[in-house]
């Protein structure tokens, strides 16, 4: 295999250890690195290098420990932090347009007026621990697509919206057609996930979410974020996402159809997650049975509902 | 040139309140570099020309090896060799430190590179030398190993298999017995047996382990950098193995970011950084990275053990029995069989138990070797032991705290003596102490009368909410001898050189302040020197809740030498009878003076007493002294563990609400130190009793090899430990009174979380086994409901 560290450097191919003192080399195997400025730049480095195991470095706090582990060796990495296009928020059009370098830390304070706002503002809190906000990014856990990212359950629960560029144009992918499984999502290797677009719900929407973790901070076991409005006093539009509980996040049409045109209380926030937990497909592993994944769906759904407001 | 005690009991020391600086809690002193980021740690340790190693290790959890080609990686610019077994052939397998464990078990030791089968992943298989950590870390990936696998063992309670060709994996099986158990068992009114175990748990240290061997041709000159915990007792098993003379061995310790028995232990990697630094006359550094810690590192504590308790109607203990299964992990590492030895000694704890019988079946299995992890032996056995009392409460309908009450030594049966059955066993000998009383103690300021009744209404609402308490005995202080040179230089500066060692547990502070105390100095005016076997050539380390007593006890012996030699010299300076002067923030002065009476410094005195000086008059010149403490008494602190904890029924997690540790450790040399040690230690009790545990699959894939995957608790999951720390039973086998407190936060925590867990979810004995995860709490709950 040849190495980058053999290769003459262009130059604006830095090395990945340029700011090291003396040696090039570095815990994660030797990679070369890009620094595109613009977004045109970027999509034209990535389909050069994306056949060539080439990936887009967001905020790295997943991919950069992957790579520490030497579990991920990329070839080339594709730093879009220094693309200024991208770090922008903005609502536009009755949506919520988050661009590629936008922290989770971003969220703390409600990014917009109403219930998105809100609902964003509570789940950021269980993502990661602070400085893991500071850098990581909303498109980066989209793009990544853990079962137990936060962001991954709220963009299926509100139907959001994947801006995928690349030389070959622009493409538009709605949530229901953009998570595939574990890690996995049906953005192409040469696309960068410009932006996410998120519904702006109703003024009078209740959000709620919760979920289940060992220890704070850690991954979640399994999530719900609840989304219903009240009409005459009865349930309408109801949303119910599950995520950490199967490979990908998404709603739930069981629970929905429990709570669809019911009045708010314990018997039908228990009929939600007992259909929710009866829906599922748990993942499983040593930790987890699929027993008791169904038991955390069932709670964290009852919960989110709870809490809803 | 020898002082100190040998078993005789001293008088009961004066409390902090007499003393100037002793028992105080004073601040450290040895926080200044580590705060502000000069911290000198194994990684920090560099050399000129030094290369770096890279392990490559078995991918497998059990199997022949077939071949290893290290072709491509030799090839790779920048790497200067790569090692098998074949290159060490003639080095012995790790060695055990103290060879009398030895017999029947030095065939399960473990290879500094594996020869012909590796026992786990992680087990290493090569090493590969470059000039840079990375390049190193390169070409090992290049190195291909080809493995013939074999069946794995994955549990000591499955039968035994082979650690090789006709060899069981059974080690072997100890025995330690008293009284008359078949007579205890049939005289009892209520027999209750357990079926119970301790999850695989260790230390993990924020600096992983870190070694770095030098040669030094010209002097014939090997050292060890990097070194942890028990330089001088390692250098001796150095020695041993590399077939040096002690003077041509040197180990050094470094800043160490903490030890809890797994750090400082003589691993592989050592042994292999100090043969290739003399094979290649360069020096060779090692820096584990933290998966290979997870994978590498000394684990422990997983036993399962079946016990039963026999008691007469009130519940008396009668007798215990109680069979292990110790799961060993792959290989019998430095420690030998220590652990299931410790684990059956104490297994009595502090009550009266007129009969008892264990065994310990000690298995090899298919996972990363296990030894001493803090408070081996105790956690597991304090564990077991709550778990028989409360069943026997549950059994004979008794309160719980009652039944612990009624079977507990009391003060005037102490010493008290628990001698086995079997030759070469060291008996016990309780030294002091007033166990019901620490008890009381315990409970009146946790508030638990009160507490039950708060507990009550919470149920009554619906919340799954409970208490338990667990008291053990710690061991501490185990001889036989330490040493210390102490040396007062012209300015006044006192340098304290000792054969201890610093995980980071103020060692120095502790160590300055007992020397502050006997020459009467400003603490901060000592200069702490440990872990250098060439500036002493004794030392006992830092284990074992050890450093304090001994090395503590060689400073009290050697300071006050150097305080009678200040004062000879005083008295005739100054024309007093020794006995009026002492010696006040390094004046010797006259006895009670105020200001103004004739005086002089400690610094003036080491001047008028420098080589050649007239009124040596045949004495020894220099304000210094070399002294020893001995002992052939271990000294044994004691404590009692409260805790409440809540569980929530639909997700099964336990909180953890309130925790007190309540602790006697005879006399604390600083209590802000001791309580650091006892809250520290208790986090990492909760951590084997709640969440952190060394999984592995049924092939031996270890599945904790990350910290997203062991999980330490974190400040969002303990909660505020309180400590009550006493002093009511200073040890009279120690000249301080002292009794060690590195042990005393965590040995009940496993106990006390299981038995809360239990009143919480009103299930006596539900929990049987640790960590107590979410997913086993909701099984129970489970298993209740269809019940
Ligand atoms: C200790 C710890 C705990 C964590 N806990 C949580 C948690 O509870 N919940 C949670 O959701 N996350 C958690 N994370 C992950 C964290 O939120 C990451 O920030 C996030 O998953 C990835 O975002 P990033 O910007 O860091 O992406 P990176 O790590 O830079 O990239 C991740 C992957 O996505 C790709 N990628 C990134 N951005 C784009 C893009 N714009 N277009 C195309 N591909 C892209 C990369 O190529 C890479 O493959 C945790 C991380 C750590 C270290």
């Amino acid at each position: 295999m040849e190495r980058a560290r053999a290769a003459p450097a262009p130059e604006k191919i830095r090395r990945a250890s340029a700011w090291t003192d003396k040696k090039e080399t570095m815990k994660p195997a030797s990679f070369r690195y890009h620094a595109p400025k613009t977004l045109d730049e970027a999509v034209a480095v990535l389909a050069e290098v994306a056949p060539d195991d080439g990936r887009v470095l967001a905020g790295g706090q997943s991919l950069v420990p992957i790579m520490a582990f030497r579990l991920a060796k990329p070839t080339h990495l594709v730093d879009i932090n220094g693309i200024k296009e991208l770090a922008q928020i903005k609502v536009d059009g009755g949506k919520l347009r988050i661009g590629a370098c936008v922290r989770h830390a971003a969220f703390y304070e409600p990014v917009c007026d109403g219930p998105l706002g809100r609902l964003l503002a509570t789940v950021v809190r269980s993502i990661a621990h602070h400085p893991i906000r500071t850098r990581g990014t909303f498109c980066g856990s989209v793009a990544h697509a853990d079962p137990a990212s936060e962001w991954c359950a709220v963009v299926a629960t509100l139907d959001g919206e994947m801006v995928a560029q690349s030389q070959r144009g622009e493409r538009i992918i709605p949530a229901k057609d953009y998570f595939a499984g574990i890690m996995t999502t049906t953005l192409q290797e040469d696309e960068l996930l410009t932006e996410v677009r998120l519904p702006m719900p109703a003024p009078d929407t209740r959000v709620g979410f919760q979920e289940f973790s060992r220890r704070a901070g850690d991954f979640a076991l399994s999530m719900a974020v609840t989304i219903y409005r009240l009409e005459g006093g009865k349930i309408a539009d109801p949303r119910v996402g599950i995520g950490g509980a199967e490979p990908r996040a998404r709603r739930i049409a069981e629970a929905e159809a429990a709570l669809r045109g019911k009045q708010p209380g314990a018997d039908v926030f228990n009929a939600a997650g007992e259909a929710a937990a009866a829906a599922i497909d748990p993942l499983e592993d040593i930790h987890t049975g699929a027993e008791y994944r169904r038991d955390l769906v069932r709670a964290m759904t009852r919960r989110a509902l709870d809490s809803a407001a | 040139m020898t002082h100190g005690g040998n078993g005789h009991d001293y008088p009961t020391p004066p409390p902090a309140s007499e003393r100037r600086v002793l028992g105080h809690a004073v601040t450290r002193i040895e926080d200044r570099p580590l705060v502000t980021g000069r911290g000198r740690y194994a990684g920090d340790i560099n050399f000129p020309h030094q290369l770096h190693m890279r392990v490559v290790r078995s991918p497998k959890a059990h199997g022949r090896i077939i071949s290893v080609d290290a072709s491509v990686a030799l090839k790779m610019p920048g790497v200067v060799a790569v090692w098998t077994n074949d290159d060490i052939a003639d080095l012995s397998p790790i060695d055990f430190r103290a060879d009398k464990n030895a017999t029947g078990i030095r065939e399960f030791r473990q290879p500094a590179l594996a020869k012909t089968y590796v026992r786990y992943i992680g087990d290493p298989v090569a090493a590969v030398f470059a000039d840079d950590p990375y390049v190193a870390e390169d070409a090992a990936e290049h190195v291909a190993l080809a493995i013939e696998e074999l069946p794995v063992v994955m549990s000591a309670s499955d039968p035994p298999g082979e650690f090789e060709p006709g060899r069981s994996s059974e080690a072997i099986v100890l025995h330690h017995s008293f009284g008359d158990i078949e007579a205890a068992f049939k005289n009892a009114h209520a027999v209750v047996e357990i079926d119970v175990q301790t999850g695989r748990h260790s230390g993990v240290p924020m600096e992983t382990r870190g070694a770095i061997g030098v040669y030094d041709a010209a002097k014939d000159l090997l050292e060890l950098h990097g070194a942890a915990k028990i330089p001088h007792r390692n250098r001796e098993t150095l020695c041993r193995m590399l077939k040096r003379s002690p003077s041509s061995l040197h180990v050094h310790e470094s800043h160490v970011g903490g030890g809890f028995g797994i750090r400082g232990e003589l691993y592989p990697e050592d042994l292999l950084v100090l043969v290739a630094a003399m094979r290649f006359k360069r020096p060779v550094k090692w820096i584990e990275d933290r998966r290979e810690h997870l994978m590498c590192a000394n684990q422990g504590r997983e036993q399962r053990h079946l016990a039963r308790i026999a008691v007469d109607k009130n519940g008396h203990i009668l007798g215990i029995e109680d069979e292990i299964f110790h799961d060993q992990g792959a290989y019998i590492r430095t420690h030998g069989v220590n652990v299931p030895n410790r684990t059956m000694c104490m297994m009595t704890g502090a009550y009266k138990v007129p009969a008892y019988r264990a065994k310990a079946r000690v298995r090899l299995t298919n996972k990363t070797p296990a030894a001493t992890y803090r408070a081996p032996g105790r956690y597991e056995s304090t564990f077991v032991r709550s778990r028989l009392m409360d069943a026997v409460a549950a059994k004979l309908g008794l309160d719980p705290v009652e039944v612990r009450r009624r079977n507990l030594i009391t003060a005037d049966e102490l010493p008290y003596v628990i001698a086995f059955n079997e030759p070469g066993i060291e008996e016990l000998e309780f030294d002091s102490g007033d166990y019901p009383a620490l008890l009381d103690k315990a409970l009146k300021a946790f508030g638990w009368d009160k507490l039950q009744a708060v507990m009550k209404r919470r149920r009554a609402a619906g919340e799954l909410v409970g208490a338990g308490v667990a008291i053990f005995m710690e061991e501490s202080g185990r001889g036989p001898s330490d040493n210390a040179r102490i040396k007062v230089d012209p300015d006044g500066d006192v340098e304290l050189i000792t054969g201890g060692a610093s995980l980071g547990q103020g060692f120095e502070t502790s160590m300055a302040q007992i020397c502050a105390e006997a020459l009467g100095v400003d603490y901060q005016r000592v200069r702490v020197i440990h872990g250098q076997t060439d500036l002493i050539d004794h030392g006992i380390g830092a284990h074992a809740a050890r450093a304090t007593v001994l090395t503590g006890g060689a400073v009290h012996v050697t300071a006050t030498m150097v305080r009678e030699k200040a004062i000879e010299f005083a008295a005739e300076l100054l024309q007093t009878p020794a006995a009026d002067l002492d010696i006040v923030d390094g004046m010797v002065m006259r006895r009670g003076a105020k200001d103004g009476g004739p005086s002089i410094s400690l610094g003036d005195i080491a001047k008028r007493v420098a080589p050649g000086s007239k009124l040596l008059r045949g004495r020894d010149p220099q304000l210094a002294a070399h002294g020893w403490y001995n002992t052939d008494h271990t000294v044994f602190p004691y404590g009692v563990h409260l805790a409440v904890v809540r569980v929530d029924r639909d997700t099964g997690k336990v909180a953890v609400e309130r925790f007190m540790v309540a602790y006697d450790v005879g006399r604390a040399v600083n209590p802000l130190l001791i309580e650091g040690q006892l809250v520290g230690g208790c986090v990492q009790g909760l951590g084997g009793a709640l969440s952190e545990e060394f999984v592995y699959d049924e092939s031996g894939e270890p599945l904790s090899a990350t910290f997203a995957d062991y999980l330490m608790p974190t400040l969002h999951e303990v909660p505020d430990v309180e400590v009550l720390l006493t002093e009511d039973a200073p040890s009279p086998r120690h000249p301080l009174g002292l009794k060690g407190a590195g042990e005393g936060g965590i040995n009940g925590a496993g106990g006390v979380i299981a038995s809360a867990i239990d009143d919480a979810l009103q299930m006596p004995g539900a929990i049987t086994r640790l960590p107590v995860t979410p997913q086993r709490i909701r099984e129970l709950l489970r298993r209740r409901a269809t019940a």
